[in-house]
Formats: C-alpha cells, sequence, structure tokens
C-alpha cells in the first residue's frame, strides 16, 4: 500500500506514560533522530519528583514534548499536535493541553478496568464519545511488542518493557525519522546483554513497520530541515551545556576546576556529568552538605582553582554566610543557582524564577555579587563560561540563575570554535606590590578593583585574609569607622562597575512603544509571542537581560524611551520591583508560578491586550 | 632522594606582625609560642603552610602566623581546608578551631573531614566554654554548669571529643595540654608527621570564663595521679609512684584502672596506637572521670589509610595521564560528544 505522504512545518509531539515506561528515553532518541535530520528542536521533559511513583496514577506520569520544524523555533511548543499515551492515566493527565483535532495514540492494552478506575474513569473513554473532537489511533501497543518478540530470548517482562521502542518505531515511521542513531543508541545501550539490543530494534522494527502496514495511518509526514547557520551542531540539555561551559571556562583559563556539589534537583546532573571529566584537571567533590560544598569551593578558589559551586534554590540559602565571606575575601566563585519552585522544598521538578531576590539580596551586611542568567539551554555553556570571567577576573562570586525549564529542555547547538571562547587566562600575585617591599592583599588594580590573587605557595606574600572588616590596602583587621564605609562603598562599586555589554533590543519594525522585557528562561516564549504578533502586523519590541547585577549601562535609556513596559516572570514580579525601583519606570508585571513555562500564546494573548491601550 | 635544604627557620619567623589580643593569662598565648616554636621542625618553607580557622577565641590565630591564614566562618574551617587540600596537596594545611566552633556549630564538618581522611592537622582548642560571646556553656561544659545561658545549670550531656573523632574513625587521634609545651609539641610532631586527618584535642585554660577548667591536670600537687601519658608500645602505668595501671578486664568491653601492686604484669595494657580497630582507641577516651582522674594524654590512635586528598588526586592523574591531545583539542573532542550532525 502506498501512504500519502504530507508535508508540515512544524509539528509537536508529546510522548506521556508511567515514569516506569521510559518517556524520557523514548523522546530523547525522538529527538537525536530528528536532530539528524536538521529541523529546529526543542524539547521539555517533564517529570515527578517520586523515581517511581504508583503505577498507573496521574501522580506518576511522566511525559516528554518535543517540538520540530523547517525554520528557528524558540519553545518546546504550547500544545501537543500529537500525544502518545501509554495508559489511561497519561492520557487523562494530558488530554487537556491537546487541540481538538490532535492525534492521540493510545496503548489500548493498559486500559483495563483496573487502570481505568485507578485514574477515575468510570468507562473507557476509548469506548464513548469523549474522545469525539481528536483522531484517535488504539494501538494494542503492549501485546503486539510481546508478539513481536514471541521468537527472542527475553522474558515476558522485558519484552514488555520495550514497548517504547515500539512506540517510538511507529512515531519514527509517521514522521519519515533517520533511525541509524537510535540502532546504534540500543547497541552502546545494551551492550552487555545482547539479547536486549535484539529484543529492543525488534521492537522497534515492529512498531515501524506496523506504521507501514496497517490502515490506521493514512498519512506519512515529513518535515523539512530547517535553515541554520552552517556548522556542526549536537542537541544539548542546560544542565550538559553549563557543564561544558565550566570544562571550557577551566581550559580556556589554565586554571583547575573545582566543583564542590551536593545531589539536589534539578542541578545533580551538573555534578554528574563534571565528575567524568578528570583528565581536564576537574575535582569534583560531592560534601556532606551545601555549605559544605560551597565552603570547599571557596577553599580552593583561595588556592587558585576555579571554585564553582551548583545547587538549587535551598542550597543557596544554605550557602548564603559563605558567599558573604567570598564578598569580604574578594576570591572568586561561581555560584550555579538551577531554580525550581519554592519556597521550601516545593515543588523540585517545576521550574520557577523566584530566585531572583535571593541571588541579588540574600546575605546579611551589604554583600554585592554579580548576578547573570543563561536565555536558552545551549546558552547555559557561554553563561557558564561569562560567569567565570567575571569571577576571575573581578574576583568576586558570581551567581548563575539557570531554571529547571532550560536545564532539562534540549535545543540544537552549533559548536563554537574552541579557540573563539574567551580568554580568562588570569595573572596571580607573585611580588610584593607595596613600597617598603610588603605585601598588601588589598591593594586595588584601578581599572578593575580587583585585589591581587596570591595563592599559598607563593614566597614572600604570606598573608591573612578572613571575614573580619579588613582595612584598605593592608587587610589588616580594622574597626576604623571612615575605613568601613569606604570599603563597603567600594564592595559596591567593585561590582557596580563591572563592564557588561549594552542591552539589544529587537524591534523589526522599528516603530515599537511596546518593549517587552524578560530575564533568564523566558526568552523563547517571549520571543515567539513577539512573533506571533508582529506576523499580525502588531509592533512591539523585546530585550532580555542576561547580565542582572550589574545591569546594562544603556538599560534606563532604553526602558524610557518605549511609553509602555511588560516584564513576564514566573514569580510575583521580582525582576519588575527592581526595574521601578532603579529606574522609575511604570513597568507592568506578568507573572505566573504554575511550576511550567510560559505558552507562547498567553503571552501572546497578553500582549496584544496591553497594546490595546497603548 | 636527596635531603631537603635546611631551611633555618626560626620561631621569630612563624611571628606576624600583628599584635595579639587574646587576654592576658589566656591558655591560647601557650598554643601560639609552642606551634610556633614547633614550626621550623617542619622544615616546610613558611609560604606552603596555611592555617585555617572559623569563629571563636582561638579562631584568631592564623592572623598570628606569618604563614598564609585565614580566618573564615563559623565551623566552616574543616569544608574549607578540605577544598583547599584536596586542590593543593603540595600545601601543610592546618585547622585551628575550638570546643563551639568544632563541635557545634560545625560538628557536620568535622566529622565528615575525618571520615574522608583528609590531609589536615585539625588543632581543637577546648576550653569547655564559648569565650568570644562572653561565657555561655558549651558542647564540651559538664552537665550543669552554671553561665550566662544556663543560670541553673546545663541539661545537656557533653561530647568528649575524642570519642566523636574515633567514632568518625579518624587515622590520627591525640590529645594534649597547653601548659606542657613539651607534650604538646610530642603530640604535634607525630601529627604532623601523620598522612591523612590528624585530630589534636588541646585542652586550653580560659582563665576569664572557666578558669582553672583543667586544674588537676597541671597541679604538681595532682597531675601525676590524674595523668596518663601514653606512650607507644609502654605498659601504660602512672601516677606518683606508678601505682596505677590500665587492664582490660575480661568479659568487659572497655579499659579500667586498677592499682599495679596487685595487678599482675602481664595484664597491663601495653599501648599500641597502631590498632586498626577503633575501639580499642574509644575505651582509652573512655577511662576519664568527671573530675578528670584518669585522662589519657599523647596519641591514642595512628593508623593509615588512603587520605581523600591522594585518591582524588590519584584519579586525576590516572584520568590526564591516558591523554596526550592539549586541552583545547580535547575540549573540541569533548564538545563534539554524541550524536553530531553538520549543516553546509
Amino acid at each position: 500500500m502506498t501512504k500519502q505522504i504530507r508535508q508540515l512545518d512544524r509539528v509537536v509531539i508529546r510522548f506521556a506514560g508511567d515514569s516506569g515506561d521510559g518517556m524520557q528515553l523514548t523522546g530523547d532518541r525522538f529527538t537525536s533522530e530528528t536532530a539528524q535530520l536538521g529541523n529546529d528542536i526543542s524539547t521539555l521533559p517533564n517529570f515527578p519528583a517520586e523515581i517511581r511513583a504508583p503505577a498507573g496514577t496521574l501522580p506518576g506520569v511522566s511525559s516528554f514534548q518535543v517540538h520540530f520544524a523547517d525554520y528557528d523555533i524558540l519553545t518546546p511548543g504550547d500544545a501537543p499536535n500529537v500525544l502518545v499515551a501509554m495508559n489511561p492515566a497519561a492520557l487523562k493527565a494530558n488530554l487537556a493541553d491537546l487541540p481538538r483535532g490532535a492525534d492521540i495514540i493510545v496503548n489500548t492494552d493498559e486500559f483495563t478496568r483496573r487502570n481505568l478506575a485507578k485514574v477515575g474513569y468510570a468507562s473507557s473513554p476509548l469506548d464513548d464519545d469523549s474522545l469525539a473532537g481528536y483522531v484517535v489511533h488504539p494501538v494494542a501497543l503492549t501485546s503486539m511488542t510481546v508478539g513481536a518478540l514471541a521468537e527472542q530470548e527475553v522474558s515476558k517482562k522485558d519484552a514488555e518493557r520495550a514497548k517504547n521502542m515500539f512506540a517510538l518505531g511507529l512515531l519514527s515511521w509517521m514522521y519519515s525519522r533517520p533511525y541509524e542513531s537510535t540502532l546504534r543508541f540500543l547497541e552502546r545501550k545494551f551492550a552487555a546483554r545482547p539479547e536486549l539490543v535484539a529484543a529492543n530494534v525488534a521492537a522497534f522494527k515492529a512498531g515501524w513497520n506496523f506504521g507501514e502496514t496497517t490502515e490506521d495511518f493514512a498519512v506519512r509526514y515529513e518535515v523539512k530541515p530547517a535553515k541554520m547557520q552552517s556548522g556542526t551542531y549536537r542537541n544539548i540539555t542546560g544542565n550538559a551545556a553549563l557543564s561544558l561551559g565550566l570544562v571550557a571556562a577551566g581550559v580556556r583559563s589554565g586554571l583547575p576546576v573545582f566543583l564542590g556539589a551536593y545531589p539536589i534537583t534539578p542541578a545533580s546532573d551538573i555534578l554528574h556529568e563534571l565528575s567524568k571529566h578528570k583528565k581536564f584537571g576537574v575535582i569534583t567533590m560531592q560534601a556532606e552538605d551545601e555549605i559544605a560544598a560551597v565552603g570547599a569551593a571557596l577553599g580552593a578558589s583561595y588556592g587558585g582553582s576555579l571554585g564553582v559551586t551548583t545547587t538549587s534554590g535551598p542550597g543557596v540559602a544554605l550557602k548564603s554566610e559563605t558567599i558573604s565571606l567570598a564578598v569580604a575575601l574578594e576570591l572568586p566563585l561561581v555560584i550555579v543557582d538551577v531554580q525550581r519552585a519554592g519556597p521550601s522544598t516545593g515543588m523540585p521538578t517545576k521550574t520557577e524564577q523566584a530566585d531572583l531576590n535571593l541571588a541579588l539580596y540574600g546575605r546579611h551586611g551589604e554583600a554585592p555579587v554579580a548576578v547573570i542568567a543563561p536565555k536558552s539551554p545551549s546558552d547555559c555553556f557561554h553563561a557558564a563560561i561569562e560567569a567565570a570571567r567575571i569571577a576571575l577576573t573581578y574576583r568576586t562570586p558570581v551567581i548563575l540563575l539557570s531554571d529547571n525549564y532550560i536545564a532539562s529542555g534540549s535545543e540544537p547547538w552549533l559548536l563554537p570554535d574552541v579557540a573563539s571562547l574567551p580568554d580568562l587566562r588570569v595573572e596571580f600575585a607573585s611580588e610584593p606590590n607595596g613600597s617598603d617591599g610588603t605585601f598588601l592583599p588589598y591593594l586595588r588594580d584601578p581599572e578593575t578593583l580587583a585585589r591581587p590573587w596570591a595563592v599559598p605557595g607563593t614566597p614572600g606574600l604570606e598573608h591573612r585574609i578572613g571575614g573580619l572588616e579588613k582595612a584598605d590596602k593592608t587587610g589588616d583587621i580594622s574597626y576604623d569607622p571612615a575605613n568601613h564605609d569606604f570599603m563597603v562603598r567600594t564592595r559596591a562599586a567593585r561590582i557596580e562597575t563591572i563592564p557588561v555589554p549594552d542591552i539589544e533590543v529587537e524591534d523589526p519594525d522599528g516603530d515599537a512603544r511596546l518593549l517587552v522585557l524578560g530575564w533568564g528562561s523566558t526568552y523563547g516564549p517571549i520571543g515567539a509571542a513577539c512573533r506571533g504578533l508582529r506576523q499580525r502586523g502588531l509592533s512591539v519590541a523585546q530585550a532580555h537581560l542576561r547580565h542582572l547585577a550589574p545591569m546594562p549601562a544603556n538599560l534606563g535609556e532604553v526602558l524610557r524611551s518605549y511609553d509602555r513596559v511588560v516584564i513576564p516572570e514566573m514569580n510575583l514580579g521580582q525582576l519588575a520591583h527592581v526595574i521601578r525601583a532603579r529606574y522609575l519606570v511604570d513597568a507592568i508585571g506578568y507573572n505566573q508560578v504554575r511550576g511550567l513555562p510560559f505558552t507562547a500564546a498567553e503571552l501572546e494573548t497578553m500582549l496584544e491586550e496591553v497594546l490595546k491601550n497603548v | 632522594m636527596s635531603e631537603p635544604v635546611a631551611l633555618k627557620l626560626t620561631a621569630k619567623d612563624f611571628k606576624s606582625d600583628q599584635e595579639v589580643r587574646w587576654c592576658p593569662g589566656c591558655g591560647d598565648y601557650a598554643i601560639l609560642a609552642a606551634v610556633q616554636q614547633f614550626m621550623p621542625e617542619l622544615n616546610i618553607p613558611r609560604e606552603n603552610i596555611v592555617f585555617v580557622s572559623g569563629i571563636g577565641c582561638s579562631s584568631r590565630f592564623p592572623y598570628y602566623m606569618n604563614t598564609y591564614g585565614m580566618h573564615s566562618i563559623h565551623g566552616r574551617a574543616p569544608a574549607i581546608a578540605t577544598g583547599l587540600s584536596v586542590s593543593r596537596p603540595d600545601l601543610s594545611v592546618w585547622v585551628v578551631t575550638g570546643d563551639g566552633d568544632a563541635l557545634s556549630i560545625g560538628g557536620n564538618h568535622l566529622i565528615h573531614a575525618l571520615r574522608r581522611n583528609v590531609n589536615l592537622k585539625i588543632l581543637l582548642f577546648n576550653n569547655r566554654i564559648y569565650g568570644l560571646t562572653k561565657g555561655q556553656y558549651s558542647p564540651t561544659s559538664e552537665v550543669g554548669k552554671i553561665t550566662k545561658s544556663t543560670p541553673v545549670g546545663s541539661a545537656d550531656a557533653p561530647f568528649n571529643p575524642l570519642s566523636l573523632a574515633l567514632g568518625a574513625e579518624a587515622t590520627f587521634v591525640g590529645r594534649t595540654i597547653d601548659s606542657d609545651r613539651k607534650h604538646l609539641q610530642s603530640v604535634l610532631r607525630a601529627a604532623a608527621e601523620h598522612q591523612g586527618s590528624a585530630f589534636v584535642e588541646i585542652y586550653q585554660n580560659c582563665n576569664i570564663f572557666n578558669d582553672g577548667a583543667f586544674e588537676t591536670l597541671k597541679e604538681p600537687a595532682t597531675r601525676d595521679d590524674f595523668l596518663i601519658r601514653l606512650e607507644h608500645g609502654q605498659p601504660i602505668t602512672f601516677g606518683k609512684d606508678g601505682q596505677f595501671c590500665v587492664v582490660h578486664p575480661p568479659g568487659g568491653f572497655g579499659l579500667e584502672v586498677r592499682e599495679t601492686a596487685a595487678t599482675p604484669a602481664e595484664e597491663i595494657v601495653v599501648h599500641d596506637a597502631t590498632v586498626n580497630d577503633p575501639a580499642y582507641a574509644f575505651a582509652l577516651s573512655r577511662l576519664p572521670g568527671l573530675d578528670l582522674r584518669n585522662t589519657p594524654i599523647g596519641v591514642f590512635r595512628n593508623v593509615d589509610r588512603p587520605s581523600y586528598d591522594g585518591v582524588v588526586q590519584e584519579q586525576v592523574a590516572t584520568a590526564k595521564a591516558k591523554v596526550s591531545d592539549t586541552p583545547e583539542q580535547q575540549l573540541a573532542a569533548l564538545l563534539a560528544t554524541g550524536d553530531t550532525w553538520t549543516i553546509n
């Protein structure tokens, strides 16, 4: 049977199942196949904090959404065109997100009376007309997988577990994905158990062949490669990019990277990744607690390493006192906060941007630090290098605010040329700087206001530093009122005068009167919303802050040149508060804290409303 | 290997230009002088020695040492020193702390540094009181201690610092006294020679808030009968005339003090600091009574175990030995790991 092939410009697929069904892996593989084809991609995993929540229940549903297109895209997509539901819970948990007309592929084997009852279905939605508005494809995924593996030497349990590969095979056929990378992946993954390689490959092929032969799937789709800048790409998550950025910062500075970390969702993957890169001289220490993690990082910085600590909001709270010590010691330190929904334990696997106040102000005394935020998964690489650059050049703690949305999400990344990365080399102090041959640990570089970094082991520069207030230049303990006033102001000036690039405004029509200002991970949804408005003939300008402390020198001027400024944030208005206080601009906040990223559609609707009154 | 060049340093070389500001009569002066006098023995250049402290009276110590030094924050010195020591195995890193700093606010870091066997020399000045905050009871104060914060007596039982360190399986554990310079230096010497964590408790007198806390161990009239001077390889006997000894009663878990005259010589425990099972040193640490009678001083335990720093550095060295590319080449290869695709 010859199947019809239809061209699409973009597709959003959501794979959903029980947290033990392997949906993250299925989504990852589909993404990788799609990347090989040259589509632009953006992904969003969504999973419960419980490793194995009770099977078949709504809290146990894990999903992975992938958006791919023949043009450059900015978000993982608002609403799926296709839902793969491995059980009734996955259907129920995700149905509300589906637009009418969407395709739903359901694993009918799991629609048993017991599983339906677990999620409160009185009767099967497959048997009544509750799914009438959708295109439902009932597929006996489990039993067909088991049937396809009847000749294989695997247990029934292992055969059933391969059903995610059947689903992947089917979807790969539907969207004409190249599957060689998946076959290679399975060979690697199950290298120790060849029978599982054979079983999973067979399941994948059975799914592919099922699509080709069944009449239920009459149409096959194609999405042409996107026009992207030439070069070599890989698909990368924010946490992976951030880790590589830290390795790159080590190479470009010539310093060993020392990571002190305590396991915490959603930052642990950075610890896992960096622990693999010992050949670069990277030392990772899983500390006894968050405080020890940052303490060890600071101790390593004191000894001449690039000290880094990675955590999430609760960890930053615990590290606060040590960060203040680093402010007083004026040593380099990178603190990565992969934000999650708070307060307290909050929703550890859900995203939020509510640690901005914590980063800017969350310390005792006047303790300013530099703060930066990446805007997308791949941007985490460059943001990590920028954080290291500021920390090393200006001898200061730098807080890098990522969040779960970009940390777990992925996108294609144009691999940078290593030689083009910033040169981060630093000079340690090597000889006395005082006129009488003494060493003055707090004599500053007039340009950067940085003090000398004199590492232990350097003869003649033995000195003592500490948390007590220090006299200017000598660093001796000082309780002198005028000196304290001077030192507090100098520490503030040290941060405030760090040169950061001007903020750029994207206003292709050139006549916008409304500016949308964002920071961090909201870049994608805001950008997509602005594009949508422009396609409909409405003018809107977008500006995005990477440096939150200090802020770009031209920011006030930019803000004041628009009639209206809107600031969407996944918090209750923390940046808006800063902007209003600092620049006396009547910025409007648009805030949501649902643990999910903004959709482009909701921002577009909101901005359209605002535009009516501009 | 050729003999290291003698540096010919003296105590004076280890005195910083800072005025020492402990209360007159504080036991810290004696410890500082003993450490400064001992340091030249190490024959380590001053620039390769680092003192890290937390908060408290004792933690002012680094300011007075003409080495590298960091006066950090309350309780965190072991954590900070761990990062320094692991990343800089060429340095000799010393931690100076007190009973409040190490055992109360910083208890967690202390036990984990000891468990990991980080190559740190940890000197705990125990005066059984909070001095810098003007006289509250500490985690080593005796039960019922009357202080500003416990006007009718403290209600909680104290830590025995050595028992705690041994519970964490510290590889080197010792105790000494501020006023006995010779003994103090002998314990420092053994600690400095040890590879891994060395934990040394120094009984230190706070003459302002807890004066005379260890007086019975110092008074010529009582000290010989109260102190057990441990010497590796020697039977444990003590008292002015050696009239007491330590035995391990059959059937019991611990050690007990007996009269030497009534004890067959073969029943007297011969001190062996290298016993791998920490239970022996733990039993020694339990000997003192509430009145400090039967207080052992000296090296309780001194065993070999790979240091955390050593293992970590070895892992890095092993990984590095496998590569011949420049770091830039390695980085380019790392960035291009996994499934990549090229667009022309």
